[in-house]
């Protein structure tokens, strides 16, 4: 799906050869500040290499359109960014950048449920917690029909029995749905329990490892 | 109506007096800004006085060159104030959209105003164009003003939110919008404003002028209505301009925040 060939980015990050293979979940593992979010900033070109090429199914990604990139290979943020108004008005933020139909209050209950956020659609984003920003933020995402998934730490500020939930519930769905997702993890046992590849920072440097 | 009662220099002295009364007030209570304000009233008086031989000279003397001359000496020095209130902050490529925005803005405004509405003749007529430019062009460079800081300010404090809005597949002009519409409301927004109060809370000063110099208050009313809609949609038209021309200078080719 992805091929990076000979990438560096700025002189934070180095990627000389990786690919990452469609229809499967990859987790990408590395200290706090080694370029784990940049490198998924580029996969979806929210910013691109300073040198080197990045290929999405063979084409150079230069070449792609940004803003069409970015709805087909959809990155949920690291930390959540909530726009003024309602857990509604959140959930249904991505779908009104997109210009596409808003579906029924049950939809999007049911996507609550799914999350495990148990506010109603009205409240204020205001008033939720950061866990609970998190998961609206999840739940916006998964509103929205992609190819591929990038989540940046999804469940970095969850307590833990949260968090196992949120993460089976996501990769059973992506699984299901036969989608791609790259999983940024400080978790080594989140990496070796739901993927299928791990690719690991160190050193400034990207590269695939032994599951 | 009566001609125009002419001021002599000791009556203009005698408004001096109101100086003085401040000067003294200030003195007293211990606030020490006699420098400014001594300096303010002379240096205003000196400006106004050299204006004044300068338009009479100008006035009896109708040229092209001169006029044209004043217009591109008034759009620099508008240019130059916008960018001086915000140094340091306007990057290069958002400079030049100011440049391009604040001239050919007023530019096609006062030409449409001069020669569509109050035609003119000649095109030139010192005595018309320069006042009239005077207004559209200040008016435009505080509109502009207002617009910028918006605009800067705005994408400063709201950078996580459209950083957001592009993650989630919007186009620039899209995760930007709130901004923008922001930007054009506050930028316009004293215009309207004083397009509602004119005629009862205040008098404008072009109209107060005119009717101090003789003019029947109809014939200064009607220049009013028309000066105040060409300064209305000269303001209104750089204000876009510069919003749709400098937003894009935050993104780059790839649809990045730079
Ligand atoms: N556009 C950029 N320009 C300069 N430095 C950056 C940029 N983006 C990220 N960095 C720096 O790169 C390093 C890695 O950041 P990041 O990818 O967020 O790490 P991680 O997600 O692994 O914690 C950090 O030191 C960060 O400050
Ligand atoms: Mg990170």
């Amino acid at each position: 799906m992805f091929r990076f060939d000979s990438v560096t980015f700025l002189d934070i990050l180095r990627v000389p050869s990786l690919t990452i293979e469609s229809g499967r979940i990859t987790s990408l593992l590395g200290a706090s500040g080694s370029g784990k979010t940049t490198l998924l900033r580029m996969l979806n070109k929210m910013v691109s290499p300073t040198l080197g090429e990045i290929f999405y199914k063979d084409r150079p990604l230069r070449e792609i359109d940004s803003v069409l990139h970015r709805r087909e290979v959809l990155m949920l943020s690291q930390t959540p960014v909530m726009f003024e108004g309602s857990v509604r008005d959140n959930l249904l933020a991505g779908l009104r950048f997109r210009k596409e139909v808003y579906p029924e209050d049950a939809v999007l209950s049911a996507m609550l449920e799914r999350v495990r956020l148990d506010k109603p659609l009205s409240e204020p984003v205001e008033k939720l917690s950061g866990g609970e920003k998190q998961r609206l933020a999840l739940g916006r995402v998964l509103l929205l029909d992609a190819p591929v998934y990038l989540m940046d730490e999804p469940s970095s500020s969850l307590d833990e029995d949260t968090a196992t939930a949120v993460i089976d519930r996501i990769t059973a769905c992506v699984r299901e749905k036969n989608k791609t997702l790259v999983l940024v993890t400080h978790s080594g046992a989140v990496a070796n329990k739901y993927s299928d590849d791990i690719v690991e920072i160190r050193n400034k440097v990207a590269e695939r490892r032994g599951v | 109506m009566n001609g125009v009662r002419e001021l002599t220099i000791l009556q203009v002295a005698l408004a001096y007096v109101f100086v003085l009364i401040v000067l003294a007030i200030v003195r007293a209570r211990g606030i020490r800004r006699e420098k400014e304000i001594l300096l303010a009233s002379v240096r205003m008086t000196i400006q106004l006085v050299l204006v004044g031989y300068l338009l009479v000279y100008v006035f009896e003397n109708p040229n092209p060159f001169i006029t044209v001359g004043i217009i591109i000496l008034m759009e620099v020095f508008a240019v130059f104030t916008v960018f001086r209130k915000f140094k340091g902050r306007l990057s290069g490529a958002l400079k030049r959209v100011i440049a391009v925005s604040i001239s050919s803005g007023t530019l096609l405004c006062l030409f449409y105003f001069l020669l569509v509405v109050v035609r003119i003749s000649p095109w030139y007529d010192p005595q018309y164009f320069i006042p009239i430019a005077g207004m559209i062009v200040g008016n435009s460079m505080t509109g502009i003003s207002l617009g910028v800081k918006s605009l800067t300010d705005g994408m400063t404090v709201q950078k996580a939110s459209v950083e957001e809005a592009l993650i989630l597949g919007a186009a620039p002009q899209e995760a930007v919008r709130d901004i923008l519409n922001t930007t054009f409301d506050s930028a316009i927004m004293p215009t309207i404003n004083s397009m509602l109060g004119m005629g009862i809370v205040f008098l404008p000063g072009m109209m107060t002028g005119q009717i101090l110099s003789g003019t029947l208050p109809t014939t200064a009313i009607a220049y009013q209505i028309a000066i105040m809609l060409g300064i209305f949609g000269s303001v209104a038209l750089c204000v876009i301009l510069t919003i749709q021309l400098g937003i894009r200078t935050f993104f780059n080719k790839e649809q990045q925040l730079r």
